[in-house]
């Protein structure tokens, strides 16, 4: 793939994987173990310039695009998923400001989130409300200059972490879904606290808390957009978010099977590598075929949404279907060709197949995204028809 | 307000080496076979990079301006496209035909030169040896030149302004604290930082910055004093040290072993007791 990149390009792909071998991968079974947030592997990312690549270069990012975002999203998730899911969040965060931030909104905040000394984070879930984003609780009252927001968020990715957080909450609750509106929350606001930090089965290393705003007074000038354009902006972030969660499930993937290759070519049984054994051999070329396919899909909805094509929905669920369910078998079967070494802690790839569940779920789940798929399917046709 | 704005020139001095520990020589000619070794940053030359980067960060309300300096053949260009991919702003390469087979004498010489040429540099940091020559005189040598203080092995910049400095270095058994005056040249090692990634922006500035070249008429050098003509040694030989191996197995049970391996060691005096 690598003759297809550009300069710039190669020179993203390059800067993460020195991160991933310098940095992540001699700590990464640490941090999994412990649960810390890498918070020292972020701010050399943020160093690097790489959340720089979601911004436009007006507010001090690089101007580049979605693919961008795929290419260091899927090199750092090779190297550990906690770190990319850490990296890709603050993205999901920054996304609704460039979609419905004004420009005093985009000056004031995005520099920050350009140079990594601030991360974002995206509050949308709760304990009632998932997939059935209409169900928010949450509510912000206009008082004033202000809103006041009352409720919990669930489940944050870089909760306590983040400097800038987007929240999605009810304005008009009577109206349901079309009552919802998205509010920029900073960190240290008066009634803004953080509840516990989830224990996990993978990407243990991120931080994942409760978002609890009782009472907290936000300035109306934090509203992005309008009142009632919260689910729009929600369902516009995710059309750009969702193939980067395909990235995450290609990079994990290519992590796991780059190990599980090695690992044959090593472990001698009946006195001859495992690589020469056929049944291994077919594991490996489907492991290959399935990931190469995966990110050829993930690459080409990237770049279509980087060609200002509007119908992008489809598309975008798609490479988040097929790469997290791809990178689930792959990383399933990397642990069986290691066997009962892939099954221990020593070694990677048991984190990895842990790790690689959570693109299933997170972003919409896929029996989401095949919802999704088969209702635009039947709006719009076939794909290639339309 | 007017605000009187302070420049600080912070040279790093650094050298292209091979990158790899298994150096090989070719007896006939006694130089370095360098066919497919890579190239590298001295390791140590990219601690002081990335602490003169540091210092420019510390002192940001000031205007502080990072030089990579290099003395070498025209590729050596490469280690000084890497240094402003980390942040150095601008770099020099020194670099003449009559340059060429110069000891840490007249290498001192041809950089004390560029360094004059720069004026006014705050201060020089080098990394404390380099892994190819492993001499670490080129620092001390220097600061001699420029008529500025030298303290070698640097381990922590605990403040600095532009007139002076305060820093720990190590030794053998202890920590030093020193306060100097600048200018003042520093050597480095590599407990002073752990140097960062390139950055996105630093690589596009480093693949497109145009790398000024002072040949010895620049540095207005007279080519006896520069070079192998310009140097008081020459390399007689270099050779690979032969490893001489004497295994022996000791068999036997357990307790043999011991008592076998015991006998041996107390032969040649490395154990003690009956």
């Amino acid at each position: 793939m690598r003759y297809l990149l550009t300069e710039e390009q190669k020179m993203i792909v390059d800067i993460c994987r020195q991160i991933v071998s310098e940095r992540i991968v001699p700590v990464r079974a640490e941090l999994d173990e412990s649960g810390t947030f890498p918070r020292e592997i972020i701010d050399e990312v943020g160093k690097s310039d790489l959340f720089r690549i979601f911004i436009p270069e007006e507010y001090e990012g690089m101007g580049t695009g979605i693919f961008e975002v795929c290419l260091a999203t899927e090199e750092l998730s090779r190297g550990d998923l906690s770190v990319a899911t850490s990296y890709a969040a603050s993205g999901l965060g920054i996304i609704p400001i460039l979609i419905a931030g004004s420009e005093e909104q985009k000056k004031k905040f995005l520099p920050g989130l350009a140079s990594g000394s601030k991360l974002a984070a995206f509050g949308l879930t709760e304990s009632e409300a998932g997939s059935d984003a209409g169900s928010i609780r949450t509510t912000a009252k206009k008082d004033g200059d202000h809103y006041i927001l009352n409720g919990t968020k669930q489940w944050i990715t870089n909760g306590g972490e983040a400097d800038i957080y987007t929240i999605f909450t009810m304005t008009d609750p009577r109206k349901g879904i079309r009552g919802a509106s998205a509010i920029i929350v900073e960190k240290g606001t008066p009634g803004f606290e953080f509840g516990k930090k989830e224990n996990k089965l993978g990407i243990r290393a991120s931080a994942t808390r409760e978002l609890i705003f009782t009472d907290c007074k936000v300035p109306k000038e934090n509203l992005l957009g309008s009142e009632g354009m919260g689910f729009i902006i929600a369902m516009k972030t995710f059309d750009q978010s969702r193939p980067a969660v395909g990235a995450q499930a290609v990079g994990v993937a290519q992590g796991a099977l780059e190990e599980a290759l090695n690992y044959s070519k090593i472990r001698k049984q009946f006195g001859t590598p495992i690589a020469s054994f056929q049944a291994i051999q077919h594991m490996l070329a489907d492991m290959e075929t399935n990931l190469e396919a995966a990110r050829a899909l993930v690459y080409h909805a990237a770049k279509v949404i980087d060609s200002g094509e509007k119908n992008v929905t489809r598309l975008a669920s798609m490479a988040k279907l097929f790469a997290s369910d791809m990178a689930m078998k792959v990383t399933i079967d990397a642990v069986q060709i290691l066997g009962g070494y892939g099954f221990m802690k020593e070694y990677p790839v048991e984190k990895m197949m842990r790790d690689a569940k959570i693109t299933q779920i997170y972003e919409g789940t896929n029996q989401i995204m095949r919802n999704i798929i088969a209702l635009d399917m039947i709006k719009r046709g076939v794909l290639q028809e339309t | 307000m007017y605000r009187q704005v302070i420049q600080i020139k912070i040279a790093v001095c650094m050298k292209q080496v091979p990158g790899t520990m298994e150096i090989k020589i070719d007896p006939e000619t006694n130089t370095l076979i360098r066919e497919g070794i890579e190239n590298i940053i001295n390791p140590f030359d990219s601690y002081a990079i990335e602490e003169a980067v540091r210092i420019k960060e510390r002192l940001a309300d000031e205007e502080v301006e990072v030089i990579a300096i290099t003395m070498g053949p025209p590729q050596s260009a490469d280690i000084l496209r890497e240094s402003i991919s980390v942040g150095a702003d601008s770099a020099i390469l020194l670099s003449d035909r009559a340059f060429a087979g110069a000891d840490t004498w007249a290498t001192s010489t041809t950089i004390a030169k560029a360094i004059n040429k720069l004026e006014d540099c705050r201060l020089i940091i080098l990394g404390k040896q380099t892994v190819d020559g492993d001499t670490g005189q080129v620092g001390p040598e220097l600061a001699q030149r420029l008529n500025i203080p030298f303290i070698g092995y640097v381990s922590s910049i605990l403040e600095i302004n532009r007139s002076k400095m305060k820093i720990k270095r190590l030794m053998e058994d202890r920590y030093e604290t020193f306060e100097i005056n600048l200018p003042a040249a520093i050597s480095v090692v590599k407990d002073i930082n752990i140097p960062r990634v390139p950055s996105l922006r630093g690589k596009m500035k480093a693949k497109t910055i145009e790398i000024p070249v002072w040949d010895a008429k620049k540095l207005e050098a007279d080519e006896n004093e520069v070079g192998l003509a310009g140097s008081y040694t020459r390399v007689v030989k270099i050779f690979t040290p032969q490893i001489k191996h004497d295994t022996r197995m000791i068999e036997g049970t357990a307790d043999e072993q011991v008592e076998e391996l015991h006998k041996i060691l107390k032969e040649l005096n490395l154990v003690s007791g009956s």
